[in-house]
């Protein structure tokens, strides 16, 4: 019976969010016009969907002090306080309120995640495509330090670099990007060296195309579904390295919420069956499924398939 | 084919020289690293004479040149030392458990890689229905949750109704299909944190494909969807689709800490976490090489099967 | 009386149920509890899960620190004396031992027919060589500060005479610390990495970082002692993964209980928690030559500013209690009564601010959970509520990673803990007095200092107690550390184990001892 009153409340959601994804749609395409509106009226439900929860956390972020009920440091209470009207979903585990700490955090982390991600791309798109490109000694160098330093198990090495250089807030953006980019760069090179073979790059090699031109006109439009892809994936994967690594004891400094500590900080009482954690969590899944809708769509439009 | 060859002489050559620079890497980051051994192994309880004495006796007072050549000398022998910690030999150290993480890995990775293979291609054939949103939804999820937070809940749920031990403890007697029971739910969260990687990279390799005009000539000639995926746009899709499995296969073996942790898994990985805290280098060192070494043939297999998968590359000019 | 001679000519047996007036540190059990731990019983294999333990370990006791090393070695040894479960000391190695008046020479006489796993007997020159392998030039021990005062040690027969530099009227207990096993030598050596030892339990197998295997010592010679036929140690270093290993039922002990989710695994079924509080503090020590700490009324501001109940409740799950700024908990002999207890007050914060001539103070925290668990934590908690005193506390979470290393004793203000030691001149000497190395708040107080010498070798209990009592006062009011809690050892296990009415407070585990004191109901 419990099972069948879960589906029921899952197909419930379902149905809800699809709706939600629907009618923003509909907002979007009557808001917007020319090319723009006719781009959004091709889009699926669930980019409809994954558009609307980008968009709210970006405004929850934006305006987290105007939402929030508490503070984000602040003490209001004991600690583990239930879900009542007061504190809509408790308290931590010193006393601060958890909604709070949740619309705090999408500030922070979302932010933190995003910086990461775009710099990590930046670097690892631009020089995989030039390695690729070019070919020869620059490839070889290129191609061997990012051996080298993919060659490290991420976490451990992170760890390393953080103890030496500290963590605050930018270290931990530069340390997680740079890690980052080396797996963007062997996705951007191999993709890449596929296209380099192609007639029709030769074509405008032999047209005299510059390099610049030749990757940013040529390659980099071809490359870009596979990496857009990635990049849907590497955006979550900066949330969890930053929960794994406050599990080995480094990441943002307190009292800073973000979502990743917040896991960590309360996972413990998910084996109690205390589904507090899942929220912070859920918080982090529900953004990763909606940039990922948008992503599977413009993959979709970058296809070119008619269907 | 002798290209082909020719690439993996040169790609094991060049091998070679990462693992040296990664050696130097690695010393030189723990040389960084604030404390030595000595310092971390006293702790709270160091005070500069004992910590002058522990250094004299470990050598740690030797330049770090001289630390690091008299280690590479070693080690080109096949002589890896003995931990400085506990004296010893690193050789028995990392035996059973290079064993275990390999075991771990191969494990997941046999679960993992034929179901996100086998997702992918149908998300790809039914691509935008309702299987192709549930399947990426519900993979996106799993990988949205911290590795750690998964094991709770599996542990939650698998192991405290009593189906599953929650913890992996296993030792070389164990049996093969005791070994499998016991590691069932490390595997079991280690696929649910590979497996959407990999099939949305091969959803996304496979549509990418779809438009080409020699797709549209196999629909044209009246081939399912199916036979067309599978035939005509998997082979082309592959060079990608490789190079995430080896990327997910390297991290399955180094990877897996926090999973060790959770479940008590004797693995390299802790291992090597430890020896980095208490700074005792050859550990350190030997457990970064065998991560390097495991990475460098994923990443040649990963390559030669690419070149392989794609003729223009191997005739190359 | 004179607190250090009493075990001469007392039996072992006499001591331990004459010496309860030292015992307040022990937990005493309500009624019901005590029932069902009635007769111990031998056999079973007790499963234990403990939260450290590393690939790093070793035998080696000069390297012993975390706490799988110390359980392990402490049911694998014996050492000198051995302090008993209501904290009086008691032979165990030595079977008695007397002082000179000046309390400079100290004269142990050993027990008959112990013998070490291996077979031989523990011989006095066996004694001599163990405690001399910490002591010396090239000792690397990290007891080596606590032999320090060893100026001699000789076996005479059966007896081993110390002589020490000072008088110290403590100098027993110092023999019953976890570093300074009992180990067979030759040639005046002991091999530090010997498996041997004369402990209760014989290590079969141990892989660092993983488990030990051990079993019972046959020839053990307590005989009312060592009741489990094997034990296995596991190191679970994640607080979850320990809880569910206890929940399943995979351990039947598990050690520390994470204090966050301990009134959850209250209600467990089959699950009981044991707590001792003994002197396990939990201190921000600030250094005192740098300024603004070189102000004591900066010192006092900071005291007055943090609610230290609040820290106990939400820290340790209200396992523990409020300290005073000194190390001396309610346990020891002459722990202060009457001294004033510092609350939160930031009225009077503000006005210690003032009597330093400032309106705001802004001070760095730093703080790492390698300090003690819920450190950063507990640094965050008392940065909200400085805020009241207009004092600004900027929390610093610094890496575990070399943290006693590359902050505790160099950031100016930072977090830190104490096991605390049995004794309250052990305790100042160790961390309060001038010039020692772990001086961490690099307090020099001459009054102090006079003090701490005066009462080391003070045979007159009154003079004592009057001594130790204005140094509590000093350490409170002139200090430089704040201490906000006194933290309790909290374990969790089945209600299957059983252990005696009196457990030891002074470390986790019975003191270390579980192994040897506890049985299967």
């Amino acid at each position: 019976m419990n099972v069948l009153i879960t589906l029921f409340w899952i197909a419930v959601a379902i149905a809800g969010a699809m709706a939600a994804g629907w009618l923003f749609r509909a907002a979007a395409v009557a808001l917007t016009r020319g090319g723009t509106a006719r781009a959004l009226r091709t889009a699926p439900v669930t980019a409809g969907f994954g558009m609307l929860v980008i968009l709210l956390y970006v405004l929850v972020a934006l305006f987290a002090p105007l939402i929030a009920p508490y503070a984000e440091r602040e003490v209001v209470g004991a600690q583990f306080l239930p879900w009542d009207s007061t504190h809509v979903f408790g308290t931590d585990n010193l006393g601060r309120d958890t909604l709070s700490r949740l619309i705090y955090g999408a500030r922070n982390t979302v932010g933190i995640a995003f910086a990461t991600t775009a710099l990590a791309f930046a670097m690892g798109a631009i020089l995989g495509l030039l390695a690729a490109t070019v070919g020869g000694w620059l490839d070889q160098i290129l191609s061997r330090i990012v051996d080298i330093l993919m060659a490290i198990p991420a976490l451990i090495f992170s760890l390393l670099l953080l103890t030496i250089f500290g963590t605050s807030v930018p270290t931990l953006i530069l340390v997680i990007a740079t890690i980052d980019s080396t797996r963007v760069f062997r996705l951007a090179r191999s993709v890449a060296l596929n296209i380099v073979v192609m007639d029709y790059i030769e074509a405008a090699k032999l047209r005299g195309e510059g390099l610049w031109r030749l990757i940013t006109r040529e390659i980099l439009p071809n490359a870009l579904a596979p990496l857009v892809a990635e990049f849907g994936l590497r955006f979550c994967f900066v949330f969890l390295a930053i929960s794994a690594l406050s599990f080995l004891g480094v990441g943002v400094q307190p009292p800073t919420a973000d979502w990743g500590s917040m896991v960590r900080e309360n996972a413990a009482l998910i084996t109690f069956g205390d589904v507090t954690p899942l929220l912070p969590a859920g918080a982090i899944a529900l953004l990763t499924v909606a940039v990922n809708f948008v992503v599977d769509w413009m993959l979709h439009r970058a296809s070119g398939l008619k269907e | 084919m002798s290209a082909i060859w020719t690439m993996i002489a040169k790609r094991l050559g060049l091998g070679l020289l990462t693992l040296f620079v990664i050696s130097v890497l690695i010393f030189g980051a723990t040389e960084l690293l604030p404390g030595d051994l000595a310092k971390n192994i006293l702790g709270q309880s160091a005070t500069p004479e004992t910590v002058a004495a522990f250094r004299r006796e470990l050598g740690l007072d030797l330049p770090a040149h001289t630390r690091y050549l008299n280690w590479l000398l070693g080690a080109v022998q096949g002589d890896f030392g003995t931990s400085l910690a506990n004296k010893r030999p690193i050789a028995d150290l990392i035996a059973t458990r290079l064993g275990n993480t390999l075991f771990l890995a191969l494990y997941a990775a046999a679960i993992s890689i034929p179901l996100s293979l086998m997702l992918g291609v149908l998300a790809a054939l039914y691509r935008n229905t309702i299987f192709d949103r549930t399947a990426n939804a519900l993979a996106l999820s799993s990988i949205s949750f911290p590795e750690f937070f998964v094991a709770y809940i599996l542990i939650f749920i698998l192991a405290q109704s009593g189906l599953f031990p929650s913890m992996s403890r296993v030792d070389p007697d164990t049996g093969f299909a005791e070994t499998l029971y016991r590691t069932f739910l490390p595997a079991l969260t280690l696929t649910l944190v590979v497996t959407a990687h990999m099939m949305r990279m091969t959803r996304a390799a496979i549509i990418n494909l779809l438009a080409s005009p020699y797709i549209e000539m196999a629909r044209l000639k009246g081939m399912t969807p199916m036979r067309v995926i599978l035939h005509h746009a998997l082979p082309n899709a592959l060079a990608p689709i490789i190079t995430v499995v080896a990327l997910n296969l390297a991290y399955l073996i180094t990877g897996v800490v926090v999973v060790e942790v959770v479940f008590v898994y004797p693995g390299l990985g802790q291992l090597m976490v430890d020896s980095v805290a208490k700074r005792d280098f050859p550990v350190v060192q030997a457990v970064a090489l065998i991560f390097a070494a495991a990475y460098v043939l994923l990443n040649l297999t990963a390559d030669v099967l690419s070149t392989l998968s794609n003729p223009r590359l191997i005739h190359r000019k | 009386m004179t607190d250090f001679s009493s075990p001469k000519g007392v039996s072992r047996r006499g001591l331990l149920q004459g010496a309860t007036a030292l015992g307040t540190a022990a937990l005493i059990l309500p009624a019901s509890v005590r029932r069902a731990s009635a007769e111990p019983k031998r056999g079973g294999i007790l499963r234990v899960a403990q939260a450290s333990g590393s690939t790093t370990d070793s035998y080696d006791p000069a390297t012993w620190d975390s706490q799988f090393v110390q359980v392990l070695h402490t049911a694998r040894c014996g050492y000198l004396t051995e302090i008993a479960a209501d904290g009086s000391l008691v032979g165990e190695v030595a079977e008695s031992w007397e002082a000179s008046a000046d309390a400079m020479t100290w004269t142990f006489k050993l027990r008959d027919g112990i013998t070490y796993h291996s077979g031989g007997n523990v011989t006095a020159a066996d004694v001599v060589a163990s405690i001399n392998y910490h002591r010396g030039d090239e000792s690397k021990s990290a007891a080596k500060p606590i032999v320090e005062a060893i100026t001699d040690i000789k076996a005479d027969g059966n007896n081993v005479v110390f002589t020490l530099n000072a008088g110290n009227a403590d100098f027993p207990f110092i023999m019953s610390d976890y570093h300074l096993p009992i180990l067979p030598s030759s040639d005046g050596k002991i091999d530090p990495m010997t498996k041997d030892g004369c402990g209760g339990y014989i290590i079969d197998s141990w892989e660092p970082g993983v488990s030990a295997k051990l079993s019972r010592n046959p020839n053990y010679w307590k005989t009312d002692r060592a009741w489990f036929d094997g034990i296995e140690l596991v190191s679970i270093l994640d607080s979850a993964a320990r809880q569910n290993a206890l929940i399943t039922g995979e351990v039947d002990v598990i050690d520390p209980v994470d204090r966050n989710t301990v009134s959850l695994l209250e209600r467990a079924a089959g699950i009981k928690i044991l707590a001792t509080t003994g002197t396990q503090h939990y201190v921000f020590p600030m250094d005192t030559r740098v300024a603004p700490f070189t102000d004591n009324n900066v010192r006092q501001a900071l005291k007055y500013a943090l609610d230290r109940q609040e820290m106990v409740d939400k820290i340790l799950g209200g396992y523990g209690s409020v300290g005073n700024d000194h190390p001396i908990g309610p346990s020891n002999r002459y722990f202060n009564k009457d001294l004033e207890q510092h609350s939160y007050d930031p009225d009077k914060a503000k006005f210690f601010l003032k009597e330093a001539g400032m309106d705001r103070l802004n001070v760095q925290l730093s703080a790492a959970d390698a300090a003690f668990t819920g450190a950063v934590d507990a640094a965050v908690l008392y940065s909200e509520k400085a805020a009241a005193a207009g004092i600004t506390i900027e929390v610093v979470r610094e890496p575990n990673d070399g943290y006693w290393d590359n902050v505790w004793m160099k950031k100016p203000w930072c977090a830190s803990y104490w096991g605390g030691r049995p004794t309250e001149d052990w305790m100042f000497t160790t961390a309060y007095a001038a010039g020692a190395p772990w001086n961490e708040s690099f307090w020099d107080n001459a009054r102090f200092n006079e003090l701490l010498i005066a009462a080391r070798s003070e045979l007159n209990e009154e003079t004592r107690r009057a001594m130790y009592y204005e140094m509590q006062d000093l350490c409170a009011n002139q200090g430089g550390t704040v201490m906000p809690m006194y933290a309790s050892y909290v374990m969790g296990m089945s209600d299957k184990v059983a252990h005696p009415e009196v457990v030891a407070a002074n470390w986790t585990l019975d003191g270390f001892r579980a192994i040897e004191r506890w049985w299967f109901a």
